[in-house]
């Protein structure tokens, strides 16, 4: 089995073309890359602004929770066939997947922005406000570059999510086939 | 959501399988992490190495590795072991590095005073360092167990069955009553698994009540 996945490998008709490996990676990146850009812009101002105010803090710890718990699978499916109808062409299947792949990554930059808020120490807070900043400086100028390394910790957890699940094209494919 | 109502037999018996695919590698990634994570925080130079190679086991997407698992082992697709190691290397995957800073959380002047106290290695590891690495351990157990929910549905489009027969099965027909039930399902399991670990942790961790009351 390994001598014919290596010359499978060694194989350079499977690396180029449209069905090639390379391609195959590119697209896979952008997927990724699209829905991470697109979770992130989402849940940061989220995040930032739950962390900041404190107000909504239980209302999202838990719709976190439970939104993490949601089988992508599923989602994928009906998001297919509530979704896929209204889109032509390959938006059909692009639309979908790319709404599954936000949903995934959301919660955990969610998580990590409004703990990396919440974890600021309050003197830190205190002392920007003596010095005169206002709230949305304090965001900005403390608060933010604080929470910075919980931030990009909950990003690079969505990234291996999302990496991992954005073979479901894939799947989509595989499922046409064996449904047909 | 009559549909409910005729299948619930059948949903019911999908969701035991569900809850056994997903929990039993819960269980034996956990005893497999506990010693690879102790080695991780023990000698710091393995530390990276094994950190970013289990944590790269979980980029492994899920399809092609109940795919490629029976061919590995020579069992048949439809094998729930296939089913049950996949979810265990996952669940080794996401645990070891959660052992590893748990037990590396365990501050230094209270391994000195259990030393100083007389405990040895493995007495120190087993009734100092694994119980107040508790909660950190139980924060990456919850963490594993909504993915392991999440990630064995998939393991339906190899047709083993479980929760993730019904979004195979509605999809096929283009119906969309049995993927809701299935999500709502799924979704229920997780919390339920969710509320056994935080049990079990508030069990295992007496001295955090005691603190909460005080306060």
């Amino acid at each position: 089995m390994i001598n014919r996945i290596l010359a499978w490998l060694a194989d350079g008709a499977h690396w180029q073309g449209d069905d090639g490996i390379l391609r195959r990676v590119s697209e896979h990146m952008e997927y990724s890359l699209g829905a991470l850009l697109l979770a992130a812009l989402i849940a940061i101002p989220l995040g930032l602004y739950v962390g900041h105010t404190g107000r909504g803090r239980f209302l999202v710890v838990n719709a976190v929770g439970s939104a993490r718990a949601i089988p992508s699978l599923g989602l994928l499916f009906l998001a297919v066939l509530l979704l896929g109808p209204r889109f032509p062409g390959d938006f059909a299947y692009l639309a979908p997947t790319g709404l599954v792949l936000v949903v995934l990554a959301i919660p955990p930059i969610l998580s990590g922005t409004y703990a990396g808020v919440g974890g600021v120490d309050p003197a830190a807070r205190d002392a920007a406000k003596g010095m005169g900043m206002r709230g949305s400086e304090v965001l900005r100028y403390v608060e933010l570059p604080c929470a910075m390394p919980l931030i990009l910790s909950g990003v690079r957890s969505a990234m291996l999510q999302v990496i991992a699940t954005a073979r479901s094209p894939l799947w989509l494919a595989w499922e046409d086939w064996a449904g047909s | 959501m009559t549909w409910l109502g005729d299948h619930l037999t059948d949903v019911l018996s999908l969701t035991g399988q569900h809850a056994y695919l997903a929990g039993v590698p819960l269980v034996l990634g956990l005893l497999i992490a506990l010693p690879l994570g102790w080695l991780a925080s023990r000698y710091r130079v393995l530390y990276p190495f094994l950190i970013i190679g289990t944590g790269l086991l979980y980029t492994i997407p899920s399809l092609a590795l109940f795919i490629m698992l029976p061919l590995l082992l020579g069992n048949g697709v439809l094998n729930p072991i296939n089913v049950l190691i996949a979810m265990t290397i996952y669940t080794v995957a996401l645990l070891v590095r959660t052992v590893a800073d748990g037990l590396g959380s365990v501050p230094d002047d209270v391994n000195q005073s259990a030393t100083a106290m007389g405990y040895k290695r493995v007495r120190r590891l087993t009734s100092v360092e694994l119980p107040l690495a508790v909660p950190v351990i139980s924060a990456g157990l919850r963490v594993a167990a909504v993915s392991n929910v999440s990630i064995v549905s998939v393991a339906a489009l190899i047709g083993v069955s479980q929760l993730g027969s019904l979004f195979t099965d509605g999809f096929q027909r283009a119906f969309l009553d049995p993927i809701v039930v299935g999500i709502v399902a799924c979704v229920s399991l997780a919390l339920l698994f969710d509320v056994v670990i935080l049990g079990a942790t508030r069990l295992m961790t007496p001295w955090q009540r005691a603190a909460e009351a005080s306060t």
